[in-house]
């Protein structure tokens, strides 16, 4: 028997029974319809943990001073045991690295502020014009830090919501002028509150133009360097070629730290990928039951068909001839079961991210190819005993049975 | 006995025992038949003489527990089961009592079937069913399901699928038993035409008086053939 016709005769004994194949398929559909919608979601909850921490930074590279690795003994060790100095120059040339979108110098130092007879202690931030995009800070007033050169900071200063509401209360504090340390400073806006990140809260901050702070603090060397890549992607080069530069600027020697945010969100992203898989692993319970669903309809399929499969045997027809026509069907019956819950499950997620627009609910290929595929084997597997049973069904029964 | 004809079929001590619980039944005994080609045979019996079992034994469907079937000459009884498939394929008709079509198919799809089981490309295949078509009067009837055809023209496309491939042996068991009495004789003419052309018949019934319009009848009880008459060619029709 040819094969075209093997098909056309399997996939006539399935139409013939509408309402048993149709029962069918939506069963195999279901189960498709499930994995691909549940690894929708998980993956979407994957990928919506990694791009809410892309929104802090994730593509983060910061470089410390100093070197927090031990290495064996080396002679420039011994002629110089003091790390250099990171500079507001090392800063600048970062951002002629390639892949670094905009870098931000960071210099740390407590001071106090005074105005309007109230005094504080506070933590002050020197800083440039891209710390709010790099940090990815909101402004709740005025702006933030002016542009301008990293060596000559202008007066001016932002504050925390909460050192603003000490201060100020419920006073327009824009365009007032603060004593912070020795020097008079002009408020040019306002973070909101509840901003934070590195340990610390955003709301007890001072943020001043680098240079000023530098000189407040008299100081040449930075706390940090935040340096941002352009992509997620693009890390771990421009961790290499900072770590390069910043070597080259200090004659040879390697004496600063680079480390990334991305470390973290790859622990993240590998426990959320597993959280997947496990949804993947229930979903997939679904499809057993739909393949054994196959097994059991294929079976009294044979039964009913008795007569049918003793005459096929009767006109001539080989016992492997019958095993592949009832497995076509089976195989038929659940592949075009499986399409179905394919195009189900991303209509399913094309309905939840409509529903909730920022939730990426995206079924990952993988698990809709593993899905198809489970929905095959299991045409496959649980086809074979029912098409093992035609095939050895006796000819001479089937025909005087009814 | 026409011995003296190369034989079609012969059986030789042919035995077949069926155990039904813990009780056997013997459905042949010691069973010695010899066929020439172009015969009309018709095989009667009361309910359970075994005569049923002796057809599908014939058609192959069935296998002795002991004795020889040589059919054209070759000993059938030792070919593995896929052989004896394709025995059935060329040489050997079935049609039954309750027709057998496929009740999701056509008449001309059932028609096609032995066809396609045996591989023939499609075109050739049509051509064969629209000969057969016509042959049997159903070219309006082509893609009628059986369940709009009546109970004559249902077994004129059992024998239609049954002749298609051109058998050697036509095997009919109880061919009028669902048909009234026209129709029934509609069909018996249709396979006495076939027998005319060359085709072994051998038809197993109840009824006496198609039995008696076959030149030889060959009476049945408990597993054992009791009688084997060959009347005079003339025929009364």
């Amino acid at each position: 028997m040819k094969i075209t016709d093997t098909l056309r005769y399997a996939s006539d004994a399935a139409t013939g029974t509408p309402l048993r194949t149709g029962l069918l398929m939506l069963a195999m559909s279901i189960g498709v319809a499930a994995v691909v919608i549940l690894t929708a979601l998980g993956d979407g909850a994957r990928r919506y943990v990694v791009g809410q921490f892309s929104a802090i930074g994730s593509n983060l590279v910061i470089v410390l001073p100093g070197r927090s690795e031990t290495r064996g003994f080396n002679p420039a060790n011994l002629v110089t045991s003091t790390p250099r100095d990171l500079t507001v120059d090392d800063a600048s040339a970062l951002l002629r690295v390639s892949g670094v979108l905009r870098i931000s110098p960071v210099l740390i130092g407590t001071t106090e502020i005074s105005a309007a007879g109230k005094l504080r202690e506070a933590m002050m931030v020197g800083t440039n014009d891209d710390f709010i995009r790099v940090r990815q800070l909101k402004l709740g007033l005025g702006h933030f830090l002016s542009k301008g050169d990293l060596r000559h900071g202008a007066a001016e200063v932002v504050l925390g919501a909460l050192i603003r509401q000490e201060i100020f209360g419920t006073e327009n504090p824009l365009g007032k002028t603060v004593r912070i340390g020795d020097r008079r400073l002009r408020v040019v806006g306002v973070l909101t509150e509840g901003g934070s990140g590195m340990g610390m809260t955003t709301d007890e901050l001072l943020i001043v133009p680098v240079a000023t702070a530098q000189a407040m603090l008299n100081t040449n060397t930075l706390f940090r360097i935040l340096v941002e890549a352009r992509s997620r992607e693009q890390i771990g080069e421009v961790k290499t070629r900072v770590l390069k530069m910043i070597t080259q600027r200090h004659e040879g020697e390697e004496d600063v730290t680079v480390i990334t945010q991305d470390a973290v969100l790859q622990t993240f992203d590998k426990i959320l990928n597993v959280l997947t898989l496990g949804v993947a692993g229930i979903a997939a319970i679904s499809l057993a039951v739909a393949g054994i669903l196959v097994m059991n309809v294929m079976l009294v399929s044979v039964t009913q068909r008795t007569g049918e499969i003793g005459l096929l045997k009767a006109l001539g027809a080989t016992s492997a001839a019958v095993r592949q026509l009832f497995m076509v069907e089976a195989v038929l019956l659940s592949l075009t079961g499986g399409m179905l819950g394919t195009g189900l499950g991303y209509l399913g997620a094309a309905i939840l991210r409509h529903l909730y627009p920022t939730f990426p609910a995206y079924p990952p290929l993988w698990a809709v190819l593993a899905g198809l595929g489970t929905a095959l084997a299991s045409g496959l597997i649980f086809g074979v005993m029912p098409a093992r049973r035609a095939a050895q069904l006796d000819p001479i029964q089937a025909l005087t049975k009814r | 006995m026409p011995e003296a004809a190369e034989s079609l079929i012969v059986l030789n001590g042919i035995d077949r025992t069926f155990t039904l619980g813990d009780s056997k039944v013997h459905a042949l005994r010691n069973v010695n038949l010899n066929i020439a080609p172009g015969e009309y045979i018709a095989v009667m019996g009361p309910s359970g003489s075994g005569k049923s079992t002796l057809l599908n034994l014939i058609g192959l469907l069935d296998r002795a527990d002991a004795g020889t079937y040589q059919l054209e000459g070759r000993d059938v009884t030792t070919l593995d089961p896929d052989e004896q498939a394709k025995v059935r394929s060329e040489r050997i008709g079935f049609i039954f009592q309750s027709f057998h079509l496929v009740p999701r198919l056509t008449a001309a799809a059932n028609i096609e079937l032995p066809l396609t089981l045996s591989g023939m490309p499609a075109a050739e295949r049509a051509k064969r069913v629209s000969q057969a078509l016509k042959e049997y009067g159903l070219t309006d009837r082509a893609q009628h399901r059986s369940n709009e055809l009546s109970g004559g023209q249902r077994q004129r496309v059992a024998i239609a699928r049954a002749t298609i491939l051109r058998p050697a042996v036509l095997l009919a068991d109880e061919p009028t038993g669902n048909l009234d009495r026209v129709t029934g004789e509609e069909v018996v003419r249709l396979l006495e035409a076939l027998n005319t052309q060359g085709m072994t018949l051998i038809v197993v019934t109840h009824d006496q008086a198609l039995g008696a319009r076959a030149r030889r009848q060959i009476r049945m009880d408990d597993g054992s053939i009791v009688s084997d008459v060959t009347s005079k060619p003339s025929q009364p029709t």
